[in-house]
């Protein structure tokens, strides 16, 4: 019976660990859905992208105030977890405490010092950043598409940090209390710059009490953090992982540049090259050309751009730039992502259903994102810039709007005269190339 | 360029007119003050004329990359042709194509904007610039897409405004998270979907927020929104949309 609590701690968390290892293989698994990209390239640009970018995060500054509130959140995030490890092991050995038994005396109390004061800027960022959604109503947390799960799901990461931050103080308050009454298993240990103030509530509890309340927090708190690694998976929470894989392969080159679609260019140097014979039998290792151009479906897109969608934090920032949607516009380039993340979901509950993929008679386009949405995008790149963890919505509406043109020709009919008129006159007016010089002679 | 050819001579530079450069009556006259001004500066330049035809910009934003690639492997071949080595033009649509879309396909130039270029002509000298009658004039800059954020160029443009001594006065949303005026992406040849507002509209209300009495902008389809902006505004008399190039050109009554 003494190895109880061992026992069902190296359960609680072998089942946490192996559900979130079990989901990040899903993930990966519907990541590999999309096309293969070759992101070998600029490897030294896409390493310091990440540390500047993701570890540093350089682009949430931008925004001061967001920015300061989300660095405390994420450091302390990141920070505390050292404390986790120790939880850890405790859990399983059933020791407690084990770092102080370990590390200098000096050291362990600035570190349990440091995560207590990191606790508190987290409970007073993750506040402020509650009512920032709830009281404030940021503008970009009210538009059409963070209704319903997106927006609970916001909130939801908020209560949970909160909660997780109350216990670890709570713990922390209980063992002072614990150590100061000499408790049997409570070492001295720890300096409680935060805790201490929570001291005077529980001041006269018995041992028993406090002990509960001591064990109470340490579980829940655990157990929260099990909960909370597994919750990531159905949230736009994934961030805080995926944000450091989806710098690195963000755009290296200039925003500008749009890639060149292979499989055309050897169709028009065909077209272009009288030695060539067009009903000449592709050459050996020539790849044949896609049979589709452009993207209708997930499976269509980039690896790279799977990875976006589930990297998405659903902040909005890029939505808040694009002159489309802030011009009163459907489009929306947070939404482009967060469809693309729910249709790839949900092709990856059919696969998990099925053993394979069976058709289900539904795609991205049109089924999640509209025509009008892709139309309207003024291919300006404030998205792009904008987004703290260098995702691309733009790249995937380029790439539906190339299905939408070179597979359906279902451009809008001005953007057809445009077109044809670039294809007959050289330009997209009606104007003769001959009159291209005109202007010389006009005053 | 083909009467360089006959005579066996590289021009020093090409000018890449583009569409509007060529065609739009507004556009035009940013061609022409920039021409004065190749010439003021004894610089040795051709255009290709008749030979030169769209970059496919608008095509490949629309997703049409057949016709792109085509327009691009064309215009490629006619720049090869002549051995061209270095390219200067007013559009920012064709300096990113060119620059950026064109060398995969074959085509590898040294290409300049027009800001960019007459920056340099003003740092070696060949060119003077002094305020004029813009001197003191309160003017705000709006940064085409394609120039700034899709490339990163936001000082050149600055840089030639300082010399004319404006007051620059920026916009809340300028350089890297300066607004689209709504041309962009093949937009400036259909009808906006369904909304409360013009993009350019709001862009001109920025712009007018700053009480400049110039919109300055480096780019022809800029040139048309913005200014299609101040009429729906009803502000012509107020505010005028000048390209840079004829602000430097006008400060010299050229
Ligand atoms: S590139 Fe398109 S989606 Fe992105 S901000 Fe500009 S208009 Fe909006
Ligand atoms: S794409 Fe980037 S900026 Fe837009 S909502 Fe997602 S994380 Fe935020």
């Amino acid at each position: 019976m003494q190895y109880l609590p061992n026992i069902l701690f190296s359960i609680a968390l072998a089942a946490g660990i192996g559900y979130f290892t079990l989901n990040i293989r899903k993930i990966i698994r519907n990541i590999k859905l999309g096309q293969e990209v070759n992101a070998s390239d600029n490897k030294g640009q896409r390493w310091s992208n990440m540390v500047r970018i993701a570890l540093g995060q350089s682009k949430m500054v931008v925004r001061p105030i967001p920015g300061l509130l989300h660095i405390f959140v994420y450091v302390g995030f990141v920070i505390i977890n050292i404390e986790v490890l120790e939880i850890i092991i405790d859990g399983i050995f059933g020791t407690h405490r084990v770092l102080s038994t370990i590390l200098p005396e000096g050291l362990y109390n600035f570190l349990i010092g440091s995560f207590e004061i990191l606790a508190l800027l987290v409970l007073v960022g993750v506040i402020l950043f509650w009512t920032r959604r709830n009281i404030q109503k940021l503008k970009r947390f009210w538009n059409p598409e963070m209704k319903g799960w997106p927006k609970n799901d916001g909130n939801f990461i908020l209560y949970f940090e909160m909660v997780l931050m109350v216990l670890f103080l709570t713990m922390n308050a209980a063992d002072q209390s614990l150590q100061s009454l000499g408790a049997a298993h409570y070492v001295e240990a720890g300096s409680f710059p935060i805790s201490k103030f929570i001291v005077p509530l529980i001041d006269g509890f018995s041992e028993g009490t406090l002990f509960a309340i001591e064990r109470g927090a340490w579980w829940l708190h655990i157990l929260g953090i099990l909960i909370f690694l597994n919750y990531l998976y159905f949230s736009k929470h994934l961030h805080i992982l995926l944000a450091f894989p989806n710098v690195y392969f963000g755009k290296v080159t200039p925003k500008g540049k749009f890639k060149n679609l292979e499989s055309v260019t050897n169709e028009v140097k065909m077209m272009m090259d009288p030695n060539v014979d067009p009903f000449a039998a592709p050459a050996e290792g020539t790849q044949e050309a896609p049979s589709k151009f452009g993207a209708s479906d997930v499976m269509d897109l980039s690896r790279i751009q799977l990875l976006n969608a589930y990297t998405c934090t659903e902040c909005g920032r890029c939505t808040s730039e694009c002159p489309a949607n802030i011009t009163g516009k459907k489009l929306s380039p947070r939404k482009i992502m967060m469809d693309t993340r729910d249709r790839l979901e949900e092709i990856g509950k059919n696969i998990d259903k099925n053993g394979e993929f069976k058709p289900d008679g539904k795609q991205l386009l049109d089924d999640y994102i509209t025509r009008e949405e892709l139309w309207a995008c003024t291919t300006c790149n404030a998205c792009v810039e904008a987004c703290p963890v260098s995702i691309d919505p733009l790249s995937i509406i380029m790439d539906m709007r190339q299905y939408l043109v070179m597979e359906q020709s279902a451009a809008p009919t001005e953007l057809n005269v445009a077109m044809t008129n670039i294809e007959n006159n050289g330009a997209p007016w009606p104007y003769n190339q001959m009159d291209r010089l005109n202007w010389k002679n006009e005053n | 360029m083909a009467e360089y050819m006959a005579q066996g001579k590289q021009p020093e530079v090409l000018f890449w007119v583009g569409c509007a450069g060529s065609f739009d009556d507004r556009a035009k006259k940013i061609t022409k003050a920039f021409v004065k001004l190749l010439h003021k500066a004894n610089i040795d330049f051709a255009v290709l004329g008749t030979e030169e035809s769209c970059t496919g910009d608008p095509a490949k934003r629309a997703g049409n990359e057949f016709l792109f690639q085509m327009q691009a492997m064309a215009n490629i071949e006619v720049l090869n042709g002549y051995g061209i080595k270095k390219i200067v033009t007013a559009c920012p649509h064709c300096f990113n194509t060119i620059g950026n879309e064109y060398p995969e396909l074959g085509g590898t130039y040294e290409i300049m904007h027009h800001t960019q270029f007459l920056k340099s002509l003003l740092d070696e000298g060949k060119l003077k610039v002094e305020g004029g009658k813009f001197k003191g004039k309160k003017i705000t800059f709006h940064d085409p897409c394609y120039l700034g954020r899709a490339n990163g160029e936001y000082e050149a443009p600055r840089n030639l405004l300082e010399k004319l001594e404006v007051e620059l006065v920026e916009m809340k949303r300028n350089k890297k998270h300066g607004m689209c005026c709504g041309a962009g992406g093949a937009q400036m040849f259909k009808e906006p979907e369904a909304g409360d507002k013009d993009v350019n509209v709001e862009r001109t209300e920025q712009a007018m927020e700053t009480s400049a009495k110039i919109i300055a902008t480096g780019c022809p389809f800029c040139m048309v929104m913005m200014t299609d902006g101040v009429k729906a505004k009803n502000a012509e008399e107020n505010v005028q949309v000048m390209d840079v190039a004829e602000m430097i050109a006008n400060a010299e009554d050229l």
